[in-house]
């Protein structure tokens, strides 16, 4: 009886953990992610996907499209812009600077740089010309050099617009320049004292009067302490003109990319939400960013679901919290977003959104490391994410990249990649076109 | 045959930090004042970098047979555990960091820390004489 009771035991041991590896796949995508219990482990679920090089592999792109580098060797490439005559911009930095409080900034800092590359961040912004129009983008030069962490990018009326992570810097821009000297005019300084999470995202309103810069939070969840979270998980609305500004919306944890929606000229973000409450929460979002609108960090996600970290709590600014309007996934770490204008590739890819996901840390399955694609319908979201370029993790489970900024140019009908891992810049056309 | 000195100096570190490490855990309890809870994860880091150190030479003791270190060897291992869990209880962010589980192990390790001094600085009997 004893034997027989063992040898049940043992039988169901196994089964016991590969029921809990099999938990039911949550769907944590669209307006209502489902959003399981907090889990706080002793340790938060981990895991990097150690770098490897491409060595003649590519992204996989859908049938029908092709897919090429055109700028390699870069130094931490973030985001792009095409400009007027099809020039590209990448910006390429590699910012940040909180202190180290506690033996876990020391470790996680340590962890996390397992799934970077090593590249210094190049402070600079390179510009790529494609001269006869083949898709080859022959010149690459530095257009702007010795900026300060560069990531967010605008040109408007004839000024290109740099965020670097401490300043909203302006340039004056003539058609055709491969060189701008000079550290630029400050239109205002950017909240940067420290810089946890330092990437400042902007984009111009459609009338070009306003900018709008993303400012994510000192922390993961106020644990530096709210002193620090001043005008921190807000976007700021900057008057062109004088440079004065106004927080155009809040509690909104890490705004890494803004884009105007063509169909509505409402400003659009992509967010990155808290980690370690599980490898299920919290999933990052897409939203319309609307004016005074308070998005729950640190205090709540979602709406209302209370994050039990944050002390004292504040069930008033809980009540206040909205939720956002369209979940990503937990972890996939958005980091681009980009609209299609002027009918976009046609067929399935008329209309809708890129998403660039640079991929996970806080859980065990690797989530993100693709750009999605999500169909809009009367600019807003209509559908389920359709993976669109994926293959950045390699059959050995190690990342040949991983995608930050994603930008769509209506006039060459491309979609442009920055990857940050492997320092490029994708294209990716359709095929009938080349 | 009593503790060599340097032994008895890397013993001293867990004995002070880990009350040190509950004071400020209560001090954060009580003011939500995040520094505190910084301050008792970087305490527990040391203290347990220390009783590593000196669990090793407790070992190194029991192997070589000396008399009276088995125990001090139980208690410091025990230390070693509950100060883990708790240096990863810590690492949790904002009130997480602390809560009903940090301050239970922050106790319990004062009272492994002080049974682990206890026994390591209690001169042995023969000696004495």
């Amino acid at each position: 009886m004893i034997v027989l009771r063992h040898a049940v035991l043992a039988l169901a041991a196994p089964l016991a953990l590969t029921a809990c590896d099999k938990a039911p796949e949550l769907d944590q995508t669209g307006a209502r992610p489902q959003l399981p219990a907090q889990k706080e482990t002793l340790l938060p679920p981990m895991k990097i996907a150690r770098p490897a090089g491409w060595n003649g592999a590519m992204p996989s792109v859908p049938q029908g499209f092709t897919i090429t580098p055109i700028a390699t060797g870069l130094k931490v490439p973030r985001q792009t812009l095409v400009l007027p005559n099809g020039d590209v911009l990448v910006s390429e930095g590699l910012g940040g600077g909180a202190p180290k409080l506690r033996p876990k900034d020391v470790i996680a800092g340590y962890i996390k740089s397992l799934g970077k590359s090593g590249t210094k961040g190049g402070n600079r912004v390179t510009l790529l010309r494609d001269r006869d129009g083949d898709g080859r983008y022959e010149l690459q030069t530095v257009l702007i050099d010795d900026l300060n962490a560069p990531y967010g990018l605008a040109l408007v009326d004839g000024d290109l617009y740099v965020a670097d992570q401490d300043a909203l810097l302006r340039f004056r821009y003539r058609d055709g320049a491969t060189r701008i000297d000079g550290t630029g005019e400050v239109v205002t300084k950017l909240p940067a004292n420290p810089n946890h999470h330092w990437t400042k995202s902007l984009t111009a309103s459609a009338d070009g009067t306003r900018l709008y810069v993303g400012i994510g939070s000192n922390s993961n969840v106020g644990e530096r302490g709210m002193a620090l979270e001043e005008e921190r998980a807000v976007v700021w609305e900057i008057d062109r003109e004088s440079g004065a500004h106004r927080t155009y919306a809040s509690g909104i944890r890490n705004p890494t990319a803004l884009a105007i929606n063509p169909a509505t000229q409402a400003l659009w973000a992509a967010v990155n939400e808290r980690d370690e409450l599980g490898t299920d929460l919290v999933p990052d979002y897409m939203t319309s960013v609307k004016p005074g609108a308070f998005y729950g960090w640190p205090y709540s996600y979602y709406g209302n679901h209370v994050d039990p970290r944050v002390h004292p709590q504040k069930p008033e600014m809980v009540r206040k919290a909205i939720a956002p309007d369209y979940a990503l996934g937990s972890h996939v770490a958005a980091l681009g977003l980009t609209f299609l204008t002027g009918g976009g590739f046609g067929g399935n890819y008329a209309d809708g959104a890129f998403v660039g996901e640079h991929g996970s840390w806080n859980r065990r399955q690797l989530a993100g490391y693709k750009v999605v694609w999500i169909p809009f319908t009367n600019g807003r979201p209509s559908g389920k994410p359709r993976d669109f370029v994926t293959g950045f993790i390699g059959p050995d489970g190690k990342a040949r990249g991983r995608p930050v900024g994603v930008t769509y140019d209506p006039v060459r009908r491309a979609l442009l990649v920055a990857d940050d891992l492997s320092n490029t810049v994708w294209r990716i056309t359709p095929s009938a076109a080349r | 045959m009593p503790l060599h000195p340097l032994h008895g100096i890397l013993l001293a570190f867990p004995v002070a930090l880990f009350p040190c490490a509950l004071a400020a855990d209560v001090t954060y309890l009580n003011s939500s004042e995040m520094q505190w809870s910084n301050f008792a994860a970087w305490l527990i880091a040391g203290a347990l970098v220390f009783t590593g150190l000196s669990l090793a030479w407790t070992l190194a003791r029991v192997a070589m047979r000396r008399a009276g270190s088995r125990w001090l060897a139980i208690v410091l291992a025990a230390l070693f555990v509950a100060g883990l869990v708790n240096a990863f209880q810590h690492s949790h962010d904002g009130w997480s960091s602390v809560g009903t589980t940090g301050l239970a192990l922050s106790v319990i390790s004062i009272v492994l820390a002080l049974a682990a001094g206890w026994i390591g600085y209690t001169v042995p009997r023969e000696v004495r004489a």
